[in-house]
């Protein structure tokens, strides 16, 4: 008998790749182009249109509701701005203050990924470690900070290593919970992939379960950033021993009665929130955006 | 032996002999195999199934007659609750239902997952990644990603990938099942290809009569659960099979054989 293989070029020409080609050809029908040209209405308009009606409300509370000697709970926005930001020195100490924050959120908030992940990893790798940790992870994210700060001061002083701490035990819960989850939902169909090769658990860990993890890992990093700001502030709202940080004016500002400035330091911890959510965002569409697309809606 | 000296072994066996080799010990066999599931279902009772090097073995059964457990028993991914079963090699490819590819590695990185998790050296890896993705025309899509490709081309990819190993015995589970008529029959016709170049053993489950026959050496009808073997029919059409033999009348009576054998209640 004869065998004549015909070539897979031949065949190829013909086959459906070569149908299937327009699809993935030069100009493919992304659907993100589309939304892209929506893009004006939907992130610049809608949320322009409430930032409006935001102060608005602003300013018929401040006018309208508060009398003159109740205002400094609430001073008119144009005053916020121009005590708070236009003010020099005072913006000169916020900014300051901004720095130090900076580095307390960023300092809780790499902890918080290498102990969240590290600890998760341990988790999906046996049950009873999983069973052991995962109650007491839950339960520091409940612990009353208010209730720690003695001990806390007890041991790490009143300064910056008892905020970094109360940064990373305020934002490392979902990243635990985001990492484990990412870990464990891996398609089944591909875990038996691996163990047709007899694969070793670390090899398992690396090329499978870590990378399929990775878009529940950034959910999770991105919900810890705007976290370990509220730590950052909380941890030096209760910690005030060396420089101040934004925690500490909005405590200094709140006894002394500058409303100005202490709103002028509320607006900028809640920017610093919301840079830092966008920077994760970005991240992990720079990251898994090419492969992984959430399900919207 | 290494499953690298395996599959070199094997590509000096196809290099050298011309037509396919039927005789010599069982590359598959199964002898009273009983699966028996934790909350007590019989997927599977005295199956006996002897699969020979060169041969193409469909099986055609009823959904739920443990047609796939077979293959998973036979793969190592489940085992038998009785019988023994005796694969000849170390070295078994396995094409599930789904492509299984990993989403974020490109064509050329899934097509090479499996040298990598079997050690193959990074020159030997990289030579028979591009050989596999030829062999199965994907040549020029080794950048896409997953998502970007169709159906068929995801199954091409995943078989590029057992194909890099260079199997001397395949296992199937309904690989074609989800694609559309024509792209099933354009890769059954490039399936056969593949298996006069590579000279594997195959164990092929399908739902689809025309399927079974136009590929196999043997077609085997599964009853219903639990699932044994009721019929055993030889094809008698030689290869290469050109596509053309899908309208001639015999290949018409035997999936016609087939299709009685599958409704018959014995």
């Amino acid at each position: 008998m004869s065998v004549t293989v015909p070539s897979a070029v031949e065949t190829d020409a013909t086959g459906d790749a070569a149908a299937a080609t327009p699809a993935i050809g030069a100009t493919p029908p992304r659907p993100r182009s589309r939304r892209r040209g929506a893009g004006l209405v939907s992130f610049v308009l809608l949320p322009g249109a409430v930032f409006a009606v935001f102060i608005g409300i602003w300013y018929a509370v401040s006018d309208g509701v508060l009398n003159d000697q109740q205002r400094f709970m609430l001073p008119p926005p144009h005053e916020v701005v121009r005590v708070g930001f236009l003010d020099w020195s005072n913006f000169t100490t916020m900014m300051s203050a901004l720095r130090l924050t900076c580095e307390v959120t960023f300092a809780g908030l790499a902890i918080s990924i290498v102990i969240g992940v590290t600890v998760a990893v341990a988790m999906s790798q046996a049950r009873w470690i999983e069973n052991s940790l995962y109650p007491w992870a839950v339960v520091i994210q409940t612990v009353p900070i208010l209730a720690l700060t003695p001990v806390l001061s007890f041991f790490f002083g009143f300064a910056l290593t008892s905020r970094i701490i109360v940064c990373v035990i305020i934002a490392f819960f979902p990243i635990v919970s985001n990492t484990l989850f990412g870990l464990q939902s891996v398609d089944r169909g591909m875990h038996e992939l691996f163990s047709l090769h007899h694969t070793s658990r670390l090899t398992r860990l690396w090329k499978l379960q870590l990378p399929a993890a990775l878009p529940s890992m950034f959910t999770g990093f991105r919900n810890a950033a705007g976290l370990s700001v509220i730590g950052a502030i909380v941890g030096e709202f209760f910690f005030k021993q060396g420089e101040p940080g934004l925690g500490t004016n909005l405590s200094v500002f709140t006894s002394r009665l500058e409303g100005e400035r202490l709103w002028a330091t509320t607006l900028t911890a809640s920017l610093l929130g919301v840079a830092v959510f966008v920077f994760f965002g970005w991240l992990a569409r720079r990251v898994v955006g090419r492969w992984y697309q959430p399900k919207r809606g | 032996m290494t499953i690298a000296d395996t599959a070199a072994g094997a590509t000096a066996d196809a290099t050298g002999s011309g037509a396919p080799a039927l005789s010599g010990a069982p590359a598959l066999h199964f002898a009273g195999v009983r699966k028996r599931f934790r909350d007590g279902t019989v997927a599977l009772t005295d199956t006996d199934l002897t699969i020979r090097p060169g041969e193409f073995v469909s099986i055609v059964g009823p959904s739920g007659c443990g047609k796939s457990t077979l293959l998973r028993i036979a793969s190592g991914l489940d085992e038998a609750t009785d019988g023994t079963v005796d694969v000849a090699s170390k070295n078994v490819g396995y094409v599930f239902q789904d492509a299984t590819l990993l989403p974020w590695r490109n064509v050329r990185d899934n097509v090479r997952l499996f040298a990598e998790l079997e050690h193959l050296d990074s020159v030997e890896r990289g030579r028979r990644v591009a050989d596999a993705i030829s062999l199965v025309g994907l040549a020029g899509f080794e950048e896409h990603l997953p998502h970007e490709l169709s159906g068929g081309m995801r199954m091409r990819t995943s078989l590029a990938r057992s194909l890099v190993l260079d199997p001397s015995i395949f296992l199937f589970d309904e690989p074609f099942g989800a694609l559309d008529e024509i792209t099933r029959e354009r890769l059954n016709d490039e399936l056969l290809r593949m298996f006069m170049l590579r000279r594997f053993a195959a164990l092929f489950i399908t739902h689809s009569v025309a399927e079974a026959v136009f590929l196999s050496t043997r077609v085997v009808v599964m009853s219903g659960r639990p699932g044994r073997v009721k019929a055993d029919l030889a094809v008698p059409f030689d290869y290469p099979r050109s596509p053309h033999l899908r309208y001639s009348a015999e290949f018409a009576a035997l999936c016609g054989e087939v299709s009685h054998h599958l409704r018959s209640e014995s």
